[in-house]
């Protein structure tokens, strides 16, 4: 096509155009929120008993994850990934677990908690900076800071143990009002926006997706690339230190052990909300409702009554369905 | 207009940077006034867009020192650059893909209101600034990129063949513009275009082999003492002449590849060609005007959504490259990087096509691949002492590499994309021979240069494409560079270049303030 | 770096790029300078330590190391990744397991093993290679399915019975004069294949070329999928002769027995010196980085206690990777 100047950009927008072209950027996501609403028909077939107090439940149990998903998914939009994050959040949590035993009280537990989320913003420091310094790839560092976490974890207790402060516990546990707005859900909105909502209007965000998209062209603009990329992995690190912080909550006392397969799942469900591995596109809201899904798909499982091992291999075979479906459609688009 | 010996603007001294064994500068120095449009000129590897990296803080210099406005500026990332008042445009647009306009103008802190004013000069007034930058054509986004840094006000806009993507109807805005900066503020226009910089350039510093060997007025007739200057003591080894081959008679000949309104559905529209063997085939256009596309087509990467190729008269179809150097089509790339594995051997890269299909999957015969290998290393003189791997080659050898892959297995049809770009003037000499004597052996070349002269010195004819479409054909005899230019540009032949409107207007006003001048000083005197 | 002189450089800039591309060329000998310092450091700091008996051990352990971290090399070279071969490698020792009881034998049990994995290596490869997925995600989730079915299979088994063949206890624990570890026997050939596969066939050179630059491997009449779908099935086929070999030598059957070689033979190809982004590296390196990885684990379980191990074991890595990148300029 020539450049011909007046066919670009084309008529100024009205309420229809602002309407599909949101439908268009966020396609993913709806695409997502439709099969999410699709399931959830489903699970309601498979088990009459289900209704919204049992999905509100479920965002109770799925929170950790959730906030995992979320962290991964920054530090994924940056154009990187991080192995680490389930020893992170081991570490945190049995670091808070800890000294909430030895020092009980409601006002020591929020120094506390500062201090456990300081630790959180340290672990991902070391990780972004040793990214950035030492120039190996990011993957082969989380990979070797997954055991250096998951080591500390172990010297801070070498069993589950700890306990929880009663508010902290409270935050997450039960919930408000009516039985649909479980204090989890909250809480999970409530970090969220209170995180992603500033880093996604300011220019660190943008910068964040700039990096991510395209390295050289972010350098060129004149982003300090090196300086983005290693906060990306810092907040990453203060996300994961809030999803350590609701494990002990709702445990009650924290795991040295991170859950082998939440690594895994996290990254799982950034791609299936939507963020390329690749970096630049994506949100947070996808991946959380990806977390969703995921548990959905596995308390379904349940319901039918069918060896939830199935689940594993259902959820993968949805995994990687949904991914090929849709490089499909990325390889269909890309031709036209 | 006279220039008062006033202090410079920018002044850079001393710059030198070498990659691995590639001196791109060496000592190098530019200096600029106030007010001024300076070209930075050379042939393609003289160290120009280095240049422009370092001093818009992209690269870093081994040595070198950069004044700007008499103060001690060596950038270290383009954001410092761009606090020294240095600003750059690429060629590759530095707009985030995934971003839409606005949100990239609030990444760099550009000014809406400046931008927009840009915008509406260099003819863009419709473009949506909501519109995702991955879906707007390249010429657009070049748009913005230099609307975004014109906005930005800087001392020193350095453009790096800022018109080379560009429609003529483009065009004639981007040199306006560059035209109009004020007179504290300075352009340093990178382009290899003669006419453009004799157009709208004051001065001219001409790099060759990453030194500067020279400050030119630009005026009339200067034209010759840049050329000279940019291709040194070589002016005449560049005239290596083909035999002057009789008029073929086409008529009986069966061509070796036939297209016929081939269409990719987006920037090639209806390409029509026929190539026969024994001939080299030039192909003229302008960047973007779907010879991309034509070659992706013809060497089988791309599938085309029209149109019909016949090979040797039988109709064919490919659906990988694999399909079409199975059939004896070859294609060598302009990009190196595109071609070679970096990281791998000169022998690996050039017995590449032969372990690609299943059967060769298994055991490779050393010896018989050695000596091939050599055979293809001798006939084109690739210096491969460091060989281990390719990345470490100068780029002349490097792209010799790239066609001793196909020369290893005998050449039947070679579609060549600009070949030469980048290279030296002996390996381009090398190159051109080979080609020749591929063709006089019966292999039917197709040969796409950026180099205008290379079409006389090189090819049998040449064909012209722009907007998708082949518009001209000639024989190499008629094939000039104002002649190609003009088809290239889709002129008439006595039209107007866009670049030629801007001078004139220049000239003109020069004329008007020279004679304002004038009389003003006549009217001073007592 | 002081101004270039002339065409090529002053002296001591040709001596580093020298140094810089001897290493790039030959990342055996850093690699072998390395684990030999390893082994004089545990003899130092344990004298004793070091005899045959110690060789021993760590040889055969690392064997199964090795053949796992083949799998990651040959995926890296092309720039991709195996995450699920602990899983293939698990499942492939359980069934081998269940089917000692069963008419046919553990022989038979062997034939299944092979023949899911290399399934599902080719499941993986279609994905990869047909569909584009990007390789992470294909055999993450693929190892996930392998898992799922591996527990399934757990389940229906549980009634028959499952045990380790007695052979396959040999073959993966015992020593040969009492000092050559039998696994050896199954070792050394993998490796010779894998050595030669990559050095001396028109297949090695196409993973390099996919992996260095798939652009140019296209346009030189590669087709990337065909290369990719067998290296995957390889891929599964190498695990799950691992996971025989580990489920011989721990004389245990379990789905999760080689969870703990995911990381680690990930750690190895890199110190090997494959690059994870492609087109760079070889096997021959990759089993040092194996026998270097066994080694400083072993040393690290006797003088540390687990948490210190974990935490030592992941700095090294990174010291290693940081220090091979630094050496060789890699960008």
């Amino acid at each position: 096509m020539s450049a011909d100047a007046t066919t670009l950009g084309g008529p100024r927008s009205g309420a229809a155009d602002v309407l599909v072209r949101f439908a268009r950027n966020h396609a993913w996501t709806l695409g997502l929120f439709a099969f999410l609403a699709v399931l959830l028909l489903f699970t309601k077939y498979v088990n009459s008993y289900y209704n919204l107090v049992s999905l509100a439940n479920t965002a109770t149990s799925v929170l950790p994850l959730a906030l995992a998903a979320v962290a991964q998914a920054i530090i994924v939009m940056a154009g990187g990934i991080d192995l680490s994050i389930s020893s992170q959040m081991a570490l945190v949590s049995c670091f808070a677990a800890i000294l909430m035993q030895a020092y009980p009280g409601d006002l020591t537990a929020v120094g506390i908690v500062i201090l456990a989320l300081a630790l959180g913003v340290l672990l991902g420091a070391i990780n972004g900076g040793l990214i950035v310094l030492t120039k190996v790839p990011d993957i082969v560092v989380t990979l070797a800071t997954f055991f250096v976490w998951a080591g500390f974890a172990l010297l801070v207790t070498p069993k589950p143990g700890g306990a929880a402060a009663d508010w902290l516990k409270g935050l997450v546990v039960g919930s408000v009002g009516t039985d649909l707005l479980p204090k989890a859900l909250i809480m999970l909105i409530i970090v969220v926006a209170a995180i992603w909502i500033p880093l996604s209007r300011s220019r660190l965000g943008l910068s964040i997706y700039a990096v991510g998209s395209n390295r050289l062209a972010a350098f060129r603009s004149g982003v300090a690339v090196n300086r983005t990329k290693f906060l990306s992995y810092v907040i990453g690190g203060l996300v994961a230190a809030f999803a350590g912080l609701s494990l002990t909550a709702s445990t009650g006392i924290g795991t040295p052990v991170p859950e082998p397969t939440y690594v895994l799942i996290s990254i799982a469900a950034v791609v299936l909300g939507g963020v390329s591995l690749a970096g630049g596109v994506g949100g947070v809201f996808g991946p959380i409702v990806a977390v969703v899904v995921l548990q959905l798909i596995r308390d379904d499982m349940t319901f039918m009554h069918v060896d939830p091992n199935l689940g594993l291999v259902a959820q993968g075979f949805i995994l990687i369905g949904v991914l090929v479906v849709g490089s499909l459609v990325q390889m269909r688009r890309s031709r036209a | 207009m006279t220039l008062t010996a006033t202090d410079l603007l920018l002044e850079a001294t001393d710059v030198s940077k070498t990659y691995g064994a590639v001196v791109a500068l060496d000592h190098a120095s530019l200096s600029v006034q106030p007010g001024e449009v300076h070209a930075l000129m050379g042939a393609n590897g003289a160290g120009k867009s280095t240049f422009v990296k370092i001093l818009t803080g992209a690269v870093t210099p081994d040595t070198g020192r950069i004044v700007v406005r008499g103060r001690e500026r060596t950038s270290h990332s383009p954001a410092e650059a761009r606090r020294n008042g240095l600003v750059s445009v690429y060629q590759e647009p530095a707009v985030i893909p995934d971003l839409d306009i606005r949100d990239n103008l609030r990444l760099t802190q550009t000014p809406i209101e400046p931008f927009r004013h840009w915008l509406n000069e260099l003819g863009l007034e419709d473009l949506d600034l909501s519109s995702l930058a991955r879906r707007l054509p390249l010429a657009a986004l070049r748009i913005v990129d230099l609307a975004r840094a014109l906005a930005l006000e800087p001392d020193v806009l350095l453009l790096d063949e800022i018109t080379a993507a560009l429609p003529a109807n483009l065009t004639e805005p981007v040199l306006r513009a560059v035209q109009q900066q004020g007179s504290d503020r300075s352009v340093i226009f990178i382009s290899h275009r003669i006419i453009e910089i004799a157009a709208i350039c004051d001065r001219a510093t001409v790099l060759r082999n990453g030194e500067t060997v020279g400050v030119v007025d630009v005026t009339a007739g200067s034209e010759d003492t840049i050329v000279e200057l940019m291709l040194g003591e070589d002016t005449t080894a560049l005239g290596h002449k083909k035999a002057a081959g009789a008029a073929v008679d086409r008529g009986q000949q069966t061509p070796r590849i036939s297209a016929r309104k081939l269409s990719d559905g987006r920037r090639l529209r209806d390409a029509t060609l026929d190539l026969y063997p024994g001939e080299v085939l030039g192909v003229v256009a302008l960047e973007d005007q779907g010879q991309d596309e034509l070659f992706a087509i013809l060497s089988g990467a791309e599938r085309p959504v029209s149109g019909s190729l016949l090979l040797d008269g039988k109709a064919v179809s490919y659906r990988h490259p694999a399909d079409a150097i199975r059939r004896g089509v070859v294609f060598v790339a302009a990009d190196r990087a595109e071609a070679l594995l970096m990281q791998r051997s000169v022998r690996e890269n050039i017995s590449l096509p032969f372990s690609a299909r299943i059967p060769q999957w298994g055991w490779i015969n050393m010896g018989r691949e050695g000596r091939k290998v050599d055979e293809a290393v001798e006939t084109l003189q690739i210096d491969a002492r460091a060989g281990a791997e390719v990345r470490r080659l100068s780029g002349g050898n490097q792209q010799k590499v790239t066609i001793a892959r196909w020369v290893a297995s005998g050449v039947k049809t070679m579609l060549c994309f600009d070949p030469t770009r980048g290279i030296d003037i002996r390996t381009k000499n090398q190159i051109y021979v080979l080609l020749r004597d591929l063709a006089t052996a019966g292999a039917a070349i197709l040969l796409y240069t950026s180099e205008l002269k290379e079409i006389q010195l090189v090819c049998d004819r040449a064909i012209v494409i722009f907007g998708g479409e082949v518009v001209a054909e000639m024989a190499a005899a008629g094939a000039d560079e104002a002649a190609l230019l003009r088809a290239a540009h889709n002129l008439k032949s006595d039209a107007e270049l866009p670049e030629e409107a801007v001078a004139g207007t220049v000239a003109e006003k020069a004329a008007v303030e020279a004679a304002v001048d004038d009389t003003s000083t006549r009217a001073s005197q007592p | 770096m002081t101004a270039a002189t002339g065409s090529i450089g002053g002296r001591n800039w040709l001596r580093l790029a020298t140094l810089r591309n001897m290493l790039r060329d030959y990342p055996l000998v850093p690699l072998t300078v390395l684990l030999i310092l390893l082994v004089v450091v545990v003899q130092l700091v344990q004298p004793g330590t070091v005899n045959a008996n110690w060789a021993a051990n760590n040889l055969r352990q690392a064997a199964v190391l090795a053949i796992i971290a083949g799998c990651q090399a040959l995926t890296m070279l092309t720039g991709g990744i195996d995450l699920s071969v602990a899983y293939v490698a698990s499942m492939s020792g359980f069934v081998t397991a269940t089917f000692v009881h069963q008419p046919g034998g553990w022989v038979l049990g062997i034939v299944v093993a092979l023949t899911a994995a290399a399934l599902a290596g080719l499941v993986s490869g279609i994905g990869v290679g047909v569909f584009r997925v990007h390789p992470l995600i294909m055999t993450l989730g693929m190892g996930l399915i392998v898992y799922g079915f591996s527990n399934v299979w757990q389940l229906r088994s549980l009634q028959t019975g499952a045990g380790v063949p007695a052979e396959l206890h040999t073959l993966g624990a015992g020593l040969t004069f009492g000092v050559i570890p039998n696994d050896l026997l199954v070792f050394v050939p993998v490796a010779v294949v894998l050595i030669l596969l990559l050095r001396r066939t028109g297949y090695g050179r196409m993973l390099y070329a996919i992996g260095d630059n798939p652009t140019a491997a296209r346009l030189s009449g590669v087709r990337a999928w065909q290369v990719l779908v067998v290296l995957y099935a390889i891929s599964a086929v190498l695990a799950a002769i691992a996971g025989l070999i580990q489920s011989g030598l721990s004389n245990t059957a379990s789905v999760t027995l080689a969870t703990p070689y995911l990381l680690p033979s990930i750690a190895a190809a890199v110190i090997g010196g494959v690059s994870i982004f492609g087109g760079r590296g070889g096997y021959s390196g990759t089993i040092v980085g194996a026998l270097i990885l066994t080694v400083l684990t072993g040393f690290l379980s006797i003088i540390l206690p687990e948490p210190w191990r974990q935490i030592v074991f992941g700095s090294i890595v990174v010291l290693v990777a940081a220090a091979y990148t630094r050496v060789t300029g890699e960008s």
